[in-house]
This record gives structure tokens, sequence and C-alpha cells, in this order.
């Protein structure tokens, strides 16, 4: 056995034990739903059962706090993603040296921890609700699920913002200049030009911001006030201790979001063949005119 | 009643302002227009972009971050003293934090000195724990393996990633519960008479943390790594360098901003983590951001809560600097 063997032996089993370090506790956890026993616990064994998911749609906090995750993860698409495109499009515009101040500014609630996110939109809304001097019950400002869909948009905007930036950088602005030549106007080529360009960017960012908004908890235990999510529900009962109704719910969330998860990979990859196949085919015809050209003045001449 | 005199000059100036406006409307529509920036997004885009951005930058960034500043050196008032002249500037909430109430027996505030020291601390650990466990995963995915097993490791870590993160606690705390797995592994084998309470010991919570953000560490690594020409790596082996000294020499400085990047990202969500140390903490043990949710909550003292989240806050954006000044790298290259 050489040494070369050896090595390829541990890096193997590094890797398996890596793995199996991400994947054990999940599967674990997926197991314990389906164990008899009212504990969420895999040893002892006691029974197969799928009970558990049905005394999971018995729970109504959890299916009010379901509904009020989905509204909340709408609501950041509708105000993260314009607002991360318009970022992005600033960015690719504005001033040399500005670029750099405006970039930390844009990218620091990615870096600032959620738990201050959530806390310092709550004071700062609440303090303007004072100033308008709004009604507690009906006003905006003190709204659970306003505020969260704010606090969340500030950090998911700037997820987004990074997804849009890679794609503009493969944007050639010779088709916005090529269409303003022939006429159109700013707005026609904001939707007929930039808006089809972007359209996988903006599908991306979608994606992005609904799964991070419903699986938000450091920011949303802040802003949702006397509200609740699914994160919040769940953290709360299993603090209080629990029952496997937990451990079904985990395997329908990890189920829905491999599917999606991989759904979204597969479409990603897809775009990109057709579009390493497009420069493909446009290489080709560039290739083919300029063999032409070459070959025309040899035969005129 | 300065709010009167503001309101009345404002009423003031637009009574005398609007005429001329009317008159110059036309002028001055044209002047907007002739800035570079319109020009080239038409006026609706324009509008567009500079209310979107200002709205995210300013009111949504910049303002809220401001104004908690500002809050956490106020006193904790009732709604009705707000403005009144009881509302004055304090370092109250700050002098709480090192010292505790005036007139505890203890001289300092040790109780939560030492849970910010151990979050900071353990946050460290965690991170240099997170940075070993990855490099030689994220360098044999970048360098070793090829195409088609290469992508579906990558996606085997990102499938992990897409679970909840208070799931993912939980998925410990069923492992190392006294119930747990590992208890009945362990009495099962004799290696131990009675279950070990992993969760009192906190063994679950450091083990869940560094669990938790442990995909933020791989992916910036993966990606430098793998911009890295593999033909250098050759050349150091042909050199005859050992090959702790070719990670040393050759990948680690090629890889030093996402490196930079993987720490930064894992120490930030460590010391701000609030899910894990709520589901998997010791009964006796909290963590910082623990008590600042107290405040905020049962505690009942917005302001001091404001007042221990700006110390995180500073925390880490020191932290940052401090990367940036080891690693030799810029703002940029770590946020990305």
């Amino acid at each position: 056995m050489t040494s070369k063997t050896v090595m390829r032996i541990m890096v193997g089993f590094y890797i398996l034990l890596f793995f199996g370090y991400l994947f054990g506790p999940l599967l674990l956890m997926g197991a314990s739903a389906f164990n008899t026993s009212t504990f969420p616990q895999v040893a002892p064994w006691e029974g197969f059962t799928v009970k558990w998911f049905g005394a999971l749609l018995a729970n109504s906090a959890m299916v009010e706090g379901f509904w009020n995750s989905i509204w909340i993860g709408l609501g950041v698409i509708c105000l993260a993603v314009p607002i991360s495109l318009a970022a992005a499009l600033m960015m690719t515009q504005v001033y040399e040296h500005v670029r750099p101040f405006y970039y930390t500014i844009v990218v620091s609630p990615v870096l600032i921890p959620g738990v201050i996110l959530g806390l310092s939109t709550v004071v700062f809304w609440d303090k303007i609700g004072a100033m308008v001097e709004a009604d507690f019950d009906t006003s905006w400002f003190y709204d659970g699920m306003f505020l969260t869909i704010v606090g969340q948009s500030t950090f998911i905007s700037a997820y987004c913002m990074l997804i849009f930036l890679a794609r503009l950088q493969r944007f050639d602005r010779n088709l916005e200049e090529a269409a303003l030549d022939l006429g159109a106007t700013n707005v026609q080529v904001f939707w007929k030009i930039l808006i089809p360009f972007l359209r996988p960017a903006i599908f991306s960012a979608a994606v992005l911001a609904f799964l991070t908004s419903f699986e938000n908890y450091n920011t949303t235990v802040f802003t949702i006030g006397s509200d609740s999510t699914l994160t919040t529900v769940l953290s709360g009962q299993i603090r209080l201790g629990t029952k496997p109704d937990v451990s079904a719910l985990a395997v329908i969330i990890v189920a829905i979001t491999l599917v999606g998860a991989t759904v979204h990979e597969v479409i990603r990859r897809r775009e990109m063949a057709r579009e390493e196949a497009a420069r493909e085919a446009a290489r080709r015809a560039e290739m083919a005119i300029d063999m032409k050209l070459a070959a025309t003045p040899a035969a005129a001449s | 009643m300065s709010d009167f005199i503001g309101i009345f000059l404002a009423v003031l100036l637009a009574i005398l302002i609007a005429p001329h406006v009317q008159k110059h409307a036309g002028a001055i529509l044209s002047g907007v227009t002739r800035i570079n920036f319109v020009q080239r997004n038409g006026v609706l885009i324009s509008t567009y972009l500079i209310v979107a951005v200002l709205t995210w930058t300013v009111v949504m960034i910049v303002l809220p971050q401001l104004y908690m500043m500002d809050y956490s050196f106020r006193h904790n008032l009732l709604p009705n003293d707000i403005g009144g002249p009881k509302d004055v500037h304090t370092l109250e909430h700050y002098r709480y934090l090192l010292f505790g109430r005036p007139g505890d027996v203890e001289l300092m505030n040790w109780l939560h000195l030492k849970v910010f020291g151990r979050t900071i601390l353990v946050s460290v650990l965690i991170t240099l724990v997170d940075f070993a466990l990855c490099y030689p995963i994220a360098y044999y995915m970048a360098q070793v393996a090829k195409g088609g097993k290469a992508r579906l490791l990558v996606l085997c870590l990102i499938l992990p990633f897409w679970v909840n993160e208070i799931l993912r606690a939980f998925a410990f705390r069923i492992l190392f519960g006294t119930g747990g797995v590992i208890n009945v592994l362990l009495v099962g084998m004799g290696f131990v008479d009675e279950p070990i309470d992993f969760l009192k010991a906190d063994v679950g919570l450091y083990a869940g943390l560094s669990y938790a953000y442990i995909l933020l560490m791989i992916f910036p690594i993966y990606n430098a790594v793998e911009s890295l020409d593999h033909n250098q790596v050759e050349a150091a082996r042909d050199l005859g360098s050992p090959w702790w000294r070719i990670h040393y020499r050759v990948v680690m400085p090629h890889a030093k901003p996402g490196i930079a990047s993987g720490c930064t990202m894992v120490f930030m969500l460590c010391a701000g983590a609030l899910a894990a140390p709520q589901i998997l903490g010791g009964p006796s043990s909290l963590w910082f951001t623990q008590i600042i949710y107290q405040w905020f909550n049962t505690g009942g003292n917005w302001p001091r809560g404001a007042a221990y989240a700006f110390v995180l806050l500073i925390i880490c954006i020191v932290f940052v600097m401090a990367v940036m000044r080891v690693f030799n790298v810029r703002f940029g290259e770590i946020a990305k």
C-alpha cells in the first residue's frame, strides 16, 4: 500500500465524516417524527406512526404562524426585489469615488447582527409613530407584520442586490444605446431590454428573498410584536418542551426546501447551459463570417 | 412650541416660493433633465431609482441605526415624559453594563460582563474550529474533485443550509438531550452509567453553533481556492515543497479574501445568534443577545436593550476592522 492510497482513504474518510456531521442530525430529527413515543426521540424506537403529521394540523398556533410567515415572505419579495434592483442599477451609475462609500452602506446590513436590525427597526418606527401621533391599534408603525417586512427587507435587499450585480456585470450597455438611438424611450428600454435580461436574476432574488424571510428568526422575534410567525411559534414550543409534531413539521419543511432548492438549481443550470449554447452559436456565426470575408477578396483577385 | 414655529416658517417659505416655482416650472424641469443621470435613465426611471435607493439606505439602514444609538443614551421614560424636561441624554445604561445597579455589593456587573466575554470568546473559538474543519473540504472540492463530483458535493452542502435555523438547533437537542441518541449509545455501550446532561454543560450549544454557520465558512473559501491555477500547486510540489508549505505559502495567501470573508461571517452570526442559545443553552448560562432580548421583552427597558445592542454592534465593527487589518483585505472583498 503506497502512501498515496493511505492519503486517499484518509481524505475519503474525512469527507464521509463531514457529510455525516452535516446530515446526521437532520436525518435523526426526521426519523423522530415517525416514532410513536410522545417525546421527540429516536431511541428507544417504540413503533412507526404518522399521527404527528395530523397533530400538526390541530396545532392552531402553528397554522396561524405559518400563514403569517407566507404573507410576510410575499411582502418581503414586493419590497426587497424592487429596492435591490434599483440599488444595483445605482451601483453601476454612481460616481467612481462615491462607490466604495455607497457599497459599504448597502452591504453593511449583511454584517450587522439580525437582532440589532430588528431592535433598531422597532425603536425607529415607534418613534416615527409617536411623532405623527399615530393610533396605536390601527396604525402601521406598531403593526408586527409591517415592521417584520421592513426589518427583514433591510438585509434581504442586500442579498438580492448582490445577485443583480452579478448579472449586471454581463450586461452589454450597447443594447441600451442601440435602442435609444432607434427611438425607444427610457421606459421602453427599461421594460423591453433591461428587465428581460435580468429575468433569471429577478427569479433567483425572489426565491432567495422568500426563503430567507420564511426562515428568519433573529430579526423577526423583535419586530413581530404580539403577532407570530412560524419560526417564533416553533422556538416558543421547543423551549417549553416538545412533542414530535415539531419533528413532523421539520420533515415537511425540509422536504419542501429540498424540492425548492433542487428545482431552483436545475432551472439555473438550464439557463446557464442555454446561454452557453447561445454564446457558442454566436461565436460560430462570427467565425463563419470572418472566414467568408477572408475568402471573398481572395476570390475577387 | 418649537414645532409650531417650524411649521409656521415652512408654510411661510412655501407661500413665498410657490409663485416663483410655478413661473419657472418649465425651466426647472428642463434643468433637471439636463443632469447626466436623468438624461440617461429618463425622468420616470430616475425617480424610481432615487426613491427606492434613498428609502433603503436612509430610512431603512442609516436612520434606524443612528436613532438606536441616540436612544441608548436616554432614560427609560413613560410615554408621557418623552420630550419633557426629563428627556435628557445619559450614560446610565452603559454604566449599568459595567458596574450594575448603584449600591450593589459587587464593584462590577460581573454577571453581564462574563456573558459578554464568553459570547465573544466562544464566537472566536467556533470561528477557528469551523475554519479548521472547512478548509480541507473546501480545498478538496475546489482543487481535487473533478466535474460532476464537485458539483454534487456543492449541492449536498447547500441543502442543509436551507433548513431553518431553529430546526437545526432542535435537531441537536434530539441528538444531545438526556434521552438523546448520544446518551443512549454511551449508556448502551457501557461507557457511562448515567446519561450526561450535555445541554447543561453547553456542549450542545457549542456543537449547534459551529454546525449552524459552517457553510458560510466553506463557500467563500471554496470560491477563492477555486480560482487558483492548479499548476501553481503542481509547480510547488515539483520544486520539492512539502504539502503543508504548499498550503501555507501558495494556497492560503491566494484564498486570503475568502478566508477573511468566511471568518467574519461566522463570527458575526455566532455573536449575534439568538435561536441556538435559546434552544440549546443550559438553564444557567446566557448569550449576550439573550440579555438584549430580555431587556426588550420581559425587562421592559428598551433604551437599555438598545445600549447593549449598540455595544454588540461596536464589537462587530471592531472585529471586521481587525480582520481587514490582519488579512490586509478591503471591505468589498469581505462582503462579497
